[in-house]
């Protein structure tokens, strides 16, 4: 197989210093090319921690990461620049003339159906539109790996459903390495190859995702890994907190 | 005109106001102050108000343009002008660099900031005897006063400013491939323009208090000569005229700034709804 895009080896990620108890626990993970992974876990079990290591944004203290030299995040707030319009949001800190950039940039607005909002400011977009142009701004990178930190969790269930299609053929056009971190079982199931869940900085569940595409709720199978991921999660299918009800 | 001619429009992303909304609304700013003057003239024409000490409006009016006829107005509004432009251009360029070396490194903030949260404790017109003895009674004093007092509204709000910058949005120009110099460029100075350009309004009315203070020390031109020299004669229109011309100068920055803010800030959504 081809070497992985991203490589971690016993990587772990502490806040208050060597003694405190580690967010991340030694985690290894590899991701191939054009591997879609989606990440769950618990509210404060670390995904946002292990994204951002990805992105380079955190160093590497302890353990080793292989990561690629292009990799874009797509944040859960679109983080765009109010004051420039769309385009130049999208072009941001690419290099080359100014007529290619934004011939660039017009592109990826194109493929996210923006073009029309191409000169707008940024706060007069709605949220899909906001979040649009953010996955616009990650894609006119062509990275090997696209971060993606719960970038559908502010939006309607409609918009949301649009969006999911929308990042779905992306990944069909482009194939770069997706992570996607979600709370969204049934998101993590339409979209990803594998599914790991991640508690108490380990991956306590690593699952693939065999599934046909274009993915359906009603395929068979589905309900079974829904319910697989929900167990490992600590969550019945009511949303009860498993263990409190054992207890 | 009907109201309907002042049509919605269909919101264009960068007029931030329809125009006939704009004349409107000034209009009806003006009513009040026009109902006021009207008022004084009224009350002086019924003899309510001693003429020796408040001149009425028509008699302001008839001041103003023999001072403008006589060329007289026209010569002392350019030195005061001058001044407070020196002295303005003196403390942009000193407010702007402070502010940038305190906002953009935290070794600036530590020489620069402390020192001036120091002296801006002190009332910057407490050192007009200071100033008299260093440099005189001459230009040179206006212009520092004038500069002084500019100088420390367009520090605090640009440091403020810069240090306000969402680090979210850095973080994010940071991913997306800018260096430490385009990431001043296109993130953090455009994000602290809102604050500084408020800065620089406060920073043009201490401009003119300090140009009104100034003039009043042994000053052979200016408006504020003017004033002064018109008290000598008990010429209570002149200073009148005087006043009203300090009060539209304040007016006529105030608009400036405002004008700038429009365009330079156009992309923010405007909040105050029209009504
Ligand atoms: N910069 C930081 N300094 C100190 N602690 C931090 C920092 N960033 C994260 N943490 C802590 O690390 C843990 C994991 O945070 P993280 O943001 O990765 O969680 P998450 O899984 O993304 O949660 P959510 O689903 O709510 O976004 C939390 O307990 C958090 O308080
Ligand atoms: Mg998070």
């Amino acid at each position: 197989m081809a070497e992985p895009v991203v490589s971690l080896r016993a990587l772990s990620r502490r806040f208050h210093g060597p003694e405190s108890p580690p967010v991340l626990d030694r985690i290894e993970l590899d991701i191939a090319a054009g591997e879609f992974v989606a990440l769950l876990g618990r509210s404060g079990s670390g995904k946002t921690t292990l994204l951002r290591t990805l992105a380079g944004l955190d160093l590497v203290t302890e353990g080793k990461a292989i990561l690629p030299s292009r990799s874009a995040v797509v944040f859960q707030e679109p983080r765009l620049l109010p004051w420039k319009p769309v385009w130049q949001n999208v072009a941001l800190g690419l290099r080359g003339s100014a007529a290619r950039t934004r011939e660039r940039a017009l592109n990826a607005l194109g493929e996210v159906e923006l073009t029309h909002r191409a000169e707008a400011w940024p706060l007069t977009l709605s949220g899909g539109e906001a979040q649009r142009a953010g996955l616009a701004r990650a894609l006119v990178r062509e990275p090997e790996l696209l971060l993606l930190d719960e970038p559908f969790a502010s939006l309607d269930a409609l918009t949301r459903l649009r969006m999911q299609s929308l990042v779905s053929e992306l990944w069909a056009a482009h194939r770069p390495a997706v992570l996607l971190v979600t709370h969204d079982v049934e998101e993590a199931l339409l979209l990803a190859s594998r599914v790991l869940v991640l508690a108490n900085g380990r991956f306590i569940d690593d699952v693939a995702v065999p599934l046909p595409r274009p993915r359906r709720r009603s395929a068979p199978g589905f309900d079974a890994l829904r319910l697989r991921l929900l167990a490992a999660l600590g969550v019945d299918e009511d949303g009860h907190d498993a263990a409190a009800k054992a207890a | 005109m009907s109201g309907q001619a002042i049509a919605v429009p269909v919101a264009p992303p960068r007029v931030s106001r329809p125009r006939s909304t704009w004349k409107l609304s000034g209009a009806r700013r003006l009513l009040v102050p026009i109902l006021l003057v009207a008022l004084w003239q009224g009350a002086a024409d019924a003899g309510f108000v001693s003429t020796r000490l408040l001149a009425p409006p028509n008699a302001i009016a008839v001041a103003a343009w023999e001072l403008i006829v006589s060329g007289e107005l026209p010569y002392h509004l350019l030195v005061s002008l001058q001044r407070v432009a020196i002295g303005l251009a003196i403390a942009l360029s000193a407010g702007v660099s402070l502010g940038l070396i305190a906002g953009l490194s935290k070794l600036g903030e530590d020489a620069v900031d402390a020192t001036l949260q120091m002296l801006r404790a002190l009332p910057f017109l407490a050192l007009v005897p200071l100033f008299i003895l260093w440099l005189g009674i001459g230009e040179a004093t206006k212009i520092a006063l004038v500069a002084l007092g500019a100088t420390f509204p367009i520090y605090l709000t640009l440091f403020g400013g810069i240090r306000g910058v969402d680090p979210k949005l850095i973080e994010a120009g940071r991913i997306f491939g800018l260096d430490r110099w385009g990431l001043i460029r296109h993130v953090v100075l455009p994000g602290a323009l809102p604050q500084a350009l408020v800065g620089l309004r406060y920073a043009l009315g201490t401009a003119w208090l300090s140009l009104v203070v100034g003039e009043q020390i042994n000053a052979t031109a200016g408006i504020g000569f003017l004033v002064m020299d018109a008290r000598e004669f008990l010429r209570i229109d002149i200073i009148l005229v005087g006043l009203l011309v300090y009060a539209l100068l304040g007016l006529g920055a105030d608009q400036l700034v405002r004008m700038l803010e429009r365009r330079a800030l156009a992309w923010r959504p405007s909040l105050i709804q029209e009504g």
